[in-house]
């Protein structure tokens, strides 16, 4: 493809130089792509590429570690914070984080993310919720709304058979450990500006030792809920935004 | 010349003094039954006060495993201890170490088992040890002590083996090396390698950061999706455990030159099977003791070649249902008689109750 000459005044937003330049496996539509981007951008501009390692989560995201120019370590099945911790208490100069799913985090590795928390370790964690597990193939996680069908609940949640969504993040609110929690959205432009700033602020609070912070991005999964991606925006403006509001949960400022 | 430091000590605790005194980065534990001395031992001396050591207490074994995953991806010399059904929860752990070829240390002070079982000795996690003891082909460096001060000379000579393949390690001791007391040589206090020196040496695998320089990126990761250079990876994999059996393999042999019978024993089995021997020269039988120090690689020649002398027969002796007995009968290869004498549930065996096993399902057989 030949090269097309941007004029410098017209260049409104430019690949984060981290992010590298491969073909990524997500689907069309799904947010993955424009959070490692902001991840990129945030490490980039805090100068952390030389001092920062990643842990990459089993789900979709596993393959994060294809996309960003940093070191990575892949955690087993939701063990992303205790791997996390074992990092970070052997390094602790260095800018640790996770990047995990909803089935990860939420249901797998509660007992190493709460822990973690409660520990105060000094990592960020970015929690994508999309309600959903996607790379298996669409089946009910814990965020699963009620009602909604998935490859596990054909017939849509049944709290009698399936037990009620839960919200981790609120959940460690209340730990002395966690600094920082925050539910944010990439659905729209304003929503990135957003999530970037709370990206930012999660990765400040972890170079400075103010424990742990969590960032929830609540997300689509166009495949796995079987919507077009301006589909899936919609629905999840209409339903998972009701059960998951966004803003600060919490932000401790000392 | 400064006279050796001989202090009286359990093999757990011993753990502690050793893990500090290598130069150990880190240690992630969880309490159980029989070894918790070792993460007491380490809580009480402080080494984050004098040589930088981590010591953490984490939520499960399964944390446990993870951490030291985590600190050992960046190049840092790492460990945790547990006992049996630790060691089960830590399985999973284990896969990923292997697969992911990242050096660490491991400690096994086995009780009995199967499920929450007993907290008295056992060697009854010799499978699960050296036959994996995780999903997919991998195996892990297994030593076992049979006396505290090797409780304090394996710690050293694991993470060194470790390093040197990249493959974890575990010391497989028991109940009974755990918590007696002996007397035992400390090894002298080295110092723990400098970030700088370990971003040389591992530069080419551990993700500690890019660093100045901006190395190329390293990523530890046990993922490959495309099954040709999955398998590319299990040959590499296959490679180094050849190169382990052809290199590494250890074993301490007594009265084995003009023996007719051998007993194979490892850790406390062979501390107790050594006064079998004496016994059973007394009486004028030639028996031997053949004390395997490495479980893996497994000390498959020395055997092979007792048999191929003419040993009448082999009594593999363990803590357990007969598990060792198999890698036995495989070195002997129907060459000769292979029985198995074991106690299990914590019950240890006396050195004439092994002479009289020895004389029925051998000698007199």
């Amino acid at each position: 493809m030949a090269e097309v000459e941007i004029k410098q005044e017209n260049l409104v937003h430019a690949r984060p130089k981290l992010l590298r330049d491969n073909l990524m496996h997500y689907c069309p539509g799904c947010s993955h792509g424009t959070i490692h981007n902001l991840i990129a951008e945030v490490v980039e501009e805090m100068g952390l590429d030389g001092d920062c390692i990643g842990i990459s989560p089993v789900g979709c995201g596993v393959f994060a570690y294809n996309y960003i120019e940093i070191d990575w370590v892949e955690a087993a099945h939701g063990r992303a914070c205790a791997v996390a911790t074992g990092i970070k208490r052997v390094h602790p100069e260095k800018m640790v984080f996770t990047y995990q799913g909803d089935g990860d985090l939420s249901a797998i590795g509660t007992c190493e993310t709460i822990h973690a928390a409660a520990r105060g370790e000094n990592i960020a964690v970015i929690y994508i919720n999309n309600a959903i597990y996607g790379m298996t193939g669409g089946q009910m996680a814990p965020t699963t709304l009620l009602g909604m069908k998935t490859a596990t609940t054909p017939y849509g949640r049944d709290p009698r058979l399936n037990g009620y969504p839960y919200k981790i993040s609120d959940m460690l609110c209340h730990l002395d450990g966690v600094c920082y929690v925050t539910r944010q959205s990439v659905h729209k432009p304003a929503n990135v500006r957003k999530c970037k700033a709370a990206i930012r602020k999660a990765f400040e609070n972890a170079m400075a030792g103010k424990g742990f912070s969590l960032v929830e991005v609540v997300s689509t999964c166009n495949s796995g809920w079987k919507l077009s991606p301006v589909a899936a925006n919609k629905w999840m403006e209409e339903n998972m935004l009701p059960f998951y509001q966004l803003g600060d949960l919490k932000d401790v400022k000392e | 010349m400064k006279k050796d430091e001989v202090k009286l000590m359990k093999g757990n605790e011993v753990i502690a003094h050793a893990a500090i005194r290598y130069g150990c980065d880190a240690y992630f534990g969880y309490p159980i039954t029989p070894q918790s001395e070792v993460m007491e031992t380490l809580m009480e001396l402080k080494p984050w006060e004098s040589t930088g050591m981590v010591v953490l207490q984490a939520e499960s074994e399964v944390a446990s495993i993870n951490m030291v995953y985590g600190a050992a991806a960046t190049g840092k010399r790492v460990m945790t201890s547990s006992s049996s059904p630790g060691i089960s929860l830590m399985s999973e752990g284990l896969s990923y170490l292997a697969g992911a070829e990242l050096p660490c240390l491991i400690v096994n002070c086995q009780r009995g088992g199967p499920g929450l079982g007993t907290i008295q000795p056992s060697q009854g996690d010799y499978f699960q040890a050296c036959k994996g003891g995780g999903h997919g082909d991998f195996h892990l460096i297994v030593l076992a002590p049979s006396s505290v001060q090797e409780m304090n000379d394996f710690v050293a000579d694991a993470f060194d083996l470790a390093f040197k393949y990249r493959n974890p390690a575990m010391i497989l001791a028991d109940g009974a090396i755990g918590q007696m007391m002996e007397k035992v040589v400390l090894a002298p206090q080295r110092d723990r390698k400098t970030n700088e020196y370990i971003a040389e040496e591992c530069k080419d695998w551990a993700a500690c950061g890019r660093g100045e320089e901006r190395r190329p990126r390293n990523v530890v990761t046990s993922l490959e999706l495309q099954s040709e250079a999955m398998e590319v990876i299990n040959k590499r994999l296959q490679a180094k455990y050849k190169a382990l059996e052809e290199n590494e393999v250890r074993y301490e042999m007594i009265d084995c030159d003009d023996a007719d019978y051998v007993i194979v024993a490892f850790g406390s089995s062979a501390r107790i099977c050594s006064a079998t021997v004496e016994l059973a020269r007394a009486e004028g039988i030639k028996l031997g003791l053949l004390r395997p120090i490495t479980l893996y690689p497994f000390p498959k020649k020395p055997i092979e070649e007792l048999a191929e002398r003419g040993v009448k027969g082999f009594l593999s002796v363990e803590l357990n249902a007969g598990q060792m007995v198999e890698d036995v009968r495989l070195a002997v290869n129907g060459r000769t008689k292979v029985e198995h004498y074991g106690r299990q549930g914590g019950m240890m065996y006396s050195p004439g109750e092994v002479l009289e096993a020895l004389k029925e399902k051998i000698i007199n057989k």
